[in-house]
């Protein structure tokens, strides 16, 4: 509504809360084909073509991947142009290179590796060499709206086990830390990402073990409210919690792989 | 005298009561009684067997989460109002019970009902002092030959 009485031209937000706008505005009998709207500039999650594509039919705008951190200025630092043939970084003010997460050693342009950060105009706070944990690459060829900057590809992963969620940074650690307040006991566990109508969910799928295991369904409908509520205040977000039967969580080399992400980004 | 149950943790999924059910099979267990409580996502299987503590151990060896509890189970007489009788004495000493089923075999003329209470020591004694009956053993529930 506040969109359509201004006559918004642009917005900028997470990719997911703009689909969740296009699908309310569907309820609402709102078409956003129709607003003035002409373009979004969308971050501070991980995007997929499929996604653009989806956005740009169903609102009939142009959408825009931005990237940045909050350790920096947040949005800002690298964006797509209207060409939409990777993010430009903004060099004036960050100096950017592509390192082997390993080593530290550059690698060659065109090569993956783990983006570093330098700012130069920062005042206060500057940093020098951040290690973002992202994972991209330098592109080589020229970019199509003829800018010189250098550019780099859409950040798909990380190299370490942050995951992004409804833009929120979370680390398998910190659900770690609610469930062991819940019993006191680290039961396995394991993440899943999913998204659903554009937006992220995040399930938690919790070995039963004979210590948190009680006869009744009131106690293990508590256990699960109770998890699902440590896990709230740990990172601000609602998670679905599932009980699963023990040993039926994939574990490889005797370690879970705590995070299963099924968002295909 | 208590009885001890079974608690089984399993999935709502196809297939997941065969489990359980398979593992007991192979080990020649008869299942005296039991019930199945379920929600959307999981469910919680009871069990009465002969031997509660030898099949505890086989379920979990076989990796099954197995909690014993104990229960009561109450002789009901099995005519209208029988089991309003036994409920009535219940209400009456304030008694918590979690969960009711039924066996599937009869006492005699009597049925018999398996009682969760929330403190099952409490409620034997008051049972008794009102005469309800209670079971004290199982083996009159075997079919021979099993």
């Amino acid at each position: 509504m506040v969109m359509k009485d201004f006559g918004v031209t642009a917005i900028c937000c997470t990719p997911s809360y703009f689909i969740h706008l296009i699908d309310r505005g569907e309820e609402l009998g709102i078409d956003f084909r129709e607003l003035p709207l002409r373009a979004g500039i969308f971050g501070a999650e991980p995007w997929t073509e499929g996604m653009r594509q989806y956005i740009e039919k169903q609102a009939g705008i142009k959408a825009y991947d931005i990237y940045g951190l909050s350790e920096i200025i947040g949005p800002g630092v690298a964006s797509e142009t209207e060409t939409q043939d990777g993010l430009v970084i903004f060099e004036d003010h960050f100096y950017p290179e592509i390192v082997d997460p390993d080593t530290g050693k550059p690698v060659p342009d065109g090569q993956e590796g783990e983006l570093v950060l330098t700012t130069l105009s920062k005042w206060a706070m500057p940093v020098i060499r951040y290690r973002t944990h992202d994972i991209t690459a330098f592109i080589t060829t020229p970019s199509g709206c003829g800018r010189t900057l250098r550019r780099v590809h859409r950040v798909t992963h990380r190299s370490d086990d942050m995951f992004i969620i409804r833009g929120v940074n979370v680390f398998p650690s910190q659900i770690e830390v609610a469930l062991l307040s819940v019993e006191g006991t680290l039961p396995h566990y394991q993440i899943v990402l999913t998204r659903e109508k554009g937006l992220d969910q995040i399930e938690v799928r919790v070995e039963v073990t004979p210590e948190i295991f009680k006869d009744t369904i009131s106690a293990l409908e508590g256990l699960q409210a109770r998890i699902s509520h440590s896990i709230e205040r740990t990172l601000g977000l609602r998670a679905k919690v599932r009980l699963v039967e023990p040993n039926t969580i994939q574990r490889s080399e005797g370690k879970a792989r705590r995070v299963l992400d099924q968002r295909n980004l | 005298m208590k009885i001890q149950q079974l608690s089984l943790f399993l999935e709502n999924k196809p297939r997941a009561l065969r489990v359980p059910t398979r593992i007991l099979a192979e080990a020649g267990i008869s299942i005296l009684t039991m019930s199945l409580a379920d929600t959307e996502q999981f469910g919680i299987l009871r069990l009465i067997v002969p031997d509660a503590q030898r099949a505890k151990g086989i379920l979990e060896k076989a990796g099954a989460v197995v909690n014993v509890t104990e229960v009561v189970a109450v002789e009901v007489p099995d005519r209208a109002g029988g089991l309003d009788g036994v409920l009535a004495v219940i209400e009456k000493e304030s008694l918590n019970v979690e969960y009711v089923y039924s066996f599937t075999a009869r006492k005699g003329d009597r049925a018999v009902l398996v009682f969760r209470f929330d403190d099952p020591d409490k409620a034997l004694r008051l049972l008794a002092a009102h005469g309800v009956a209670v079971v004290t053993e199982l083996d009159g529930f075997l079919t021979p030959g099993t």
